[in-house]
């Protein structure tokens, strides 16, 4: 474990010889967090059980399925997959910061198309999206295909998501 | 105008009174005797917020939802209905779910599509009788007669005076609750009938906790299982020293969940493992850690099987007739002996697992004397009983709510996990989170059955279709129908079902049975058309109006003419006689659930590999709650169908699966989902019937005549992409 980073604070103790717990300064939905945790635990676990944040979710712990998926620094990144230790400084949104009061264009449009079923998957699939409209504020079918493929819908609400993307493109025109 | 008996057991109201606020609560239960009880006037003093509907002074409604909300829309529409008869406006309503109580709520289970279908007539009667007091009470107060009294959107009126629900909940809460309500005319419906959107949609997409992994409780514990690696195997030995070792653990121990002898089991305790090795420690990421530490051995219980032995096994059992068919009529034997063309195909399947994207998990805070569990199952009235069985309390001493579920696809039917939940807390005396991984879901599956079937169909020189016959094997149990099409439509009849048991857990999966079967005989009709020379919907048509005017038997499970019905729809919408080049087209139709479906689905060829360009689906299922949620659903059902016959299987090999997480189990991905998808319903009156079903099965026969349309090959082998078949 590298306690040298910034944004990581140097407060290591070892416990049973073998595993390293250190504090960690976080910053998620714009405000420092502080957490003390290994630094091999995932930043989906950080989040639900740290910080109580639990709108991200647990799909399946190897970045295949994109329920977890949160933003850091502006990238769709699966947290499940992500050590804390390796967050560093970097700035991490999650769906509870992605607007104030829900009111995303991604969010609006989500409702708008009445998207969910289930509903488990669709925080991921909303960051995902927002990640992907920032960069490219006007996606093509296949972009969107290429962009969401990680995020699966056991549902098959994948018709809505990609409609509900595009009137999420057209709000923020 | 439908007048009904209400079916309400009156003592129920003994706990009903007004709230100070002058609110109105109603304790409705749904025991189903029609016979009038004692009536007891209620008492105004203190009330039990237990009830199915309240009122607050300002005209609010709370609407509770009875039934667990899986994402097929309940948590919507059951509450619509009540909503219309009790005449607010939509808006006006909040909803919440209710927890287990089956003395008050009827059927709270999610499971073989019949929520809506089971509880159309009571849930319009707990929103009639509510309206019905608040008329009585309005009509008592202006001393006019009630049957000059109306109601609109909240508003009770009598010529020009008006008064709120709100105003008039309080008075209302003390009438005694009449005998016989009214209903509304279907055609005066202002809710069902009409599009509203998910209850629940702004808390979703805002994160919200809404599922059981998100319930937290201060002083909880994390546990996770660890389960035999191979079905066949039980636990031998285990050493948990260093488990037991590791930061944040709180204790390894064995459980074992079997219902204690002279208790009775329930169906829904389907599980292939009782005996686990459990680590409990403070958070997920820790125990996960705590679990490879785990050194533990495992023992044969029973011979480990393997996908190639269910496959031989299954071809056995094909070329054997059973000795008192399900059904035979005419003489099939003589039939196809005499046919001028015989068609015989074999169609298969695989297992599959159930894969809801919120793994398996359960909150249990089990103290002496009373137990709380909280999280995702679709029959809490099975956990109930079994939950009291194993942990030695009475059935009143436990109390469950049902969260929003991540999926149920009928994997939450069965609630082992809570039961292990409740046992751990128990056993570790706190409360317990029980969080299953992806490869504990995956792997400890009760999973739809792997199946086969055998068709085969005897034209007559006039290629009219002279005899049928079926022939299905599956683990735990045959995968056909015997009474439904085309029994009934073809004078020489047979059917055939054998069993093929197994130590790998299989159990309810969205359409059980009809998941298989309806893929494999909509193909082989396709293949009977092509053989007889004729377009596939003319065909299934004729046999379709051969049952209709002169049908084979009397035990025929479907109504003809809905079935052509929905057939006709979907050729006008989908202008099936006009061929478009590039486009290749596929029909089929199928009944379950009480409902019918027919659909065609629209393939071209992009780079030398099939896409699902477009679906069109006409869909029977009486009247429709809500169409916005009814067409999500009839999407998902679709994209579901197309995914799995496409791309998902469960292996074995010496009874250990093959596939434990998403890189080694396809499931369908954006890319590969259909383009577009135009859904009918047909406006026929009829009382609802199931929706969150039906769409899957045919399409899996759909895409099978399109794919072979557009390949030239057609599918016999369920995943498909297994004979090289990828959809770009």
């Amino acid at each position: 474990m590298n306690s040298d980073q910034d944004g990581v604070n140097c407060k290591l103790f070892q416990k049973n010889n073998t595993q390293f717990m250190a504090t960690y300064n976080l910053k998620i939905n714009g405000q420092r967090k502080e957490v003390d945790a290994d630094g091999d635990t995932p930043l989906l676990w950080v989040l639900r059980e740290h910080l109580n944040l639990v709108g991200t979710k647990f799909g399946c712990g190897i970045a295949q399925c994109g329920a977890c998926t949160v933003q850091v620094d502006g990238e769709a990144v699966r947290s499940c997959s992500l050590p804390i230790s390796s967050i560093e400084d970097k700035s991490v949104v999650t769906i509870e910061g992605l607007s104030e009061n829900g009111d995303h264009p991604v969010q609006k449009a989500w409702i708008e198309h009445d998207v969910p079923q289930c509903g488990y998957c669709q925080a991921g699939q909303i960051m995902n999206a927002a990640a992907l409209l920032d960069q490219n504020p006007n996606p093509s079918d296949q972009e969107i295909d290429s962009a969401m493929n990680g995020n699966i819908c056991r549902c098959g609400t994948y018709v809505r998501i990609k409609a509900a993307i595009k009137t999420a493109a057209a709000y923020q025109e | 105008m439908t007048l009904i008996k209400t079916t309400y057991d009156r003592r129920s109201f003994i706990k009903v009174s007004t709230l100070s606020s002058g609110g109105m609560l109603l304790g409705f239960s749904w025991l189903a005797s029609c016979k009038p009880d004692q009536v007891v006037n209620m008492p105004k003093e203190w009330f039990d917020i237990n009830g199915f509907l309240k009122i607050a002074d300002n005209g609010l409604v709370t609407i509770m939802s009875p039934n667990p909300e899986i994402g097929q829309n309940v948590k919507t529409s059951m509450p619509m209905i009540i909503a219309e008869e009790l005449d607010v406006s939509w808006d006006q309503v909040t909803v919440e779910q209710a927890g287990f109580n089956i003395k008050k709520y009827t059927r709270q289970l999610a499971g073989g599509s019949q929520s809506i279908r089971q509880g159309w007539e009571s849930l319009r009667m707990a929103g009639a009788t509510a309206r019905r007091m608040l008329m009585e009470a309005a009509a008592k107060q202006w001393d006019v007669p009630v049957a000059e009294v109306t109601t609109e959107e909240g508003v009770v009126k009598h010529g020009d005076k008006t008064i709120g629900y709100g105003e008039i909940a309080a008075v209302a809460a003390t009438v005694t609750v009449p005998e016989e309500v009214e209903l509304k005319d279907p055609k005066d419906f202002k809710i069902i009938g009409t599009p509203r959107k998910n209850v629940d949609g702004s808390k979703i997409v805002s994160g919200k906790p809404l599922f059981g992994l998100d319930t937290q409780r201060e002083g909880m514990l994390i546990a996770m299982i660890e389960h035999p690696p191979a079905f066949g195997m039980k636990l031998k030995s285990l050493d948990s020293s260093s488990a037991k070792a590791m930061p944040g653990i709180h204790d390894v121990i064995t459980i074992n969940t079997s219902v204690p002898e002279g208790k009775e089991a329930q169906w829904s305790d389907t599980n292939a493992f009782n005996e686990l090795v459990v680590v409990v420690g403070a958070t997920t990421w820790q125990v996960m850690k705590a679990k490879k530490a785990l050194k533990v051995s495992w023992e044969e219980e029973s011979p480990p099987e393997s996908t190639s032995d269910h496959i031989k096994s299954m071809y056995d059992l094909l070329g054997k007739n059973q000795k008192e068919p399900a059904r035979l009529d005419g003489d099939p034997k003589k039939t196809f002996r005499n046919a001028a063309k015989v068609i015989e195909r074999i169609y298969s399947a695989p297992f599959l697992a159930h894969n809801t994207l919120e793994p398996m998990n359960f909150f249990a805070d089990v103290k002496e004397d009373q137990a709380e569990l909280v999280g995702p199952v679709q029959t809490p009235e099975f956990m109930s009983k079994t939950a009291s069985a194993v942990l030695g309390l009475p059935e009143e001493k436990i109390s469950i709510m049902m969260t929003r579920m991540g999926g149920g696809f009928g994997r939450r039917l069965y609630g082992h996990f809570g039961i292990e939940a409740a046992i751990i807390s128990q056993k570790v005396k706190a409360p317990v989170k029980l969080v299953y991984s992806r490869e504990d879901d995956m792997t400890q599956g009760t999973y739809r059955p792997t199946y086969k079937v055998t068709y085969r169909a005897a034209l007559d020189k006039n290629n009219n279709l002279i005899g049928f016959q079926v022939r299905g094997a599956g683990v735990h149990g045959s995968p056909v129908f015997a009474n439904r099409f085309p029994a009934g439509a073809v004078d020489n009849y047979l059917a055939e079902n054998h069993t093929l048991e197994s130590n790998i857990s299989t159990g309810a999966w969205r359409a059980p049975r009809s998941n298989f079967i309806a893929g494999a005989e909509q193909a082989f009709l396709d293949e009977v058309a092509e053989a007889a020379g004729k377009d596939p919907i003319e065909f299934r048509l004729e046999l379709f109006e051969r049952a209709i005017n002169d049908p084979v038997g009397e035990d025929n499970d479907y109504d003809a003419k809905r079935y052509a019905g929905v057939l006709k729809l979907v050729r006008e919408k989908s202008n099936w006689s006009q061929s478009t080049p590039g486009v290749y087209r596929g029909v089929s139709a199928y009944f379950c659930h009480n409902s019918y479906v027919a659909q065609v689905v629209d393939v071209v060829m992009k780079n030398n590999q099939p896409k699902v360009q477009k679906i069109w689906c006409a869909i029977d299922c009486g009247i429709v709650v809500n169409p916005e949620g009814a067409r999500n659903q009839v999407e998902g059902g679709m994209v579901d169908g197309i995914g799995h016959a496409m791309y998902s299987e469960m292996t074995f090999k010496n009874g250990r699966p093959e596939q434990n997480n998403f890189d080694s189990y396809r499931l369908i991905r954006h890319r590969e989902a259909p383009v577009e998808i135009e859904t009918y319903f047909v406006d026929n009156g009829i009382d609802p019937t199931g929706l969150g079903e039906p769409s899957l099965p045919p399409i899996m026969g759909a895409l099978a005549n399109a794919l072979a349309k557009a390949t030239g090959e057609r599918l016999y082998e369920q995943p498909f992409v297994g004979q090289a078949i990828e959809l770009g």
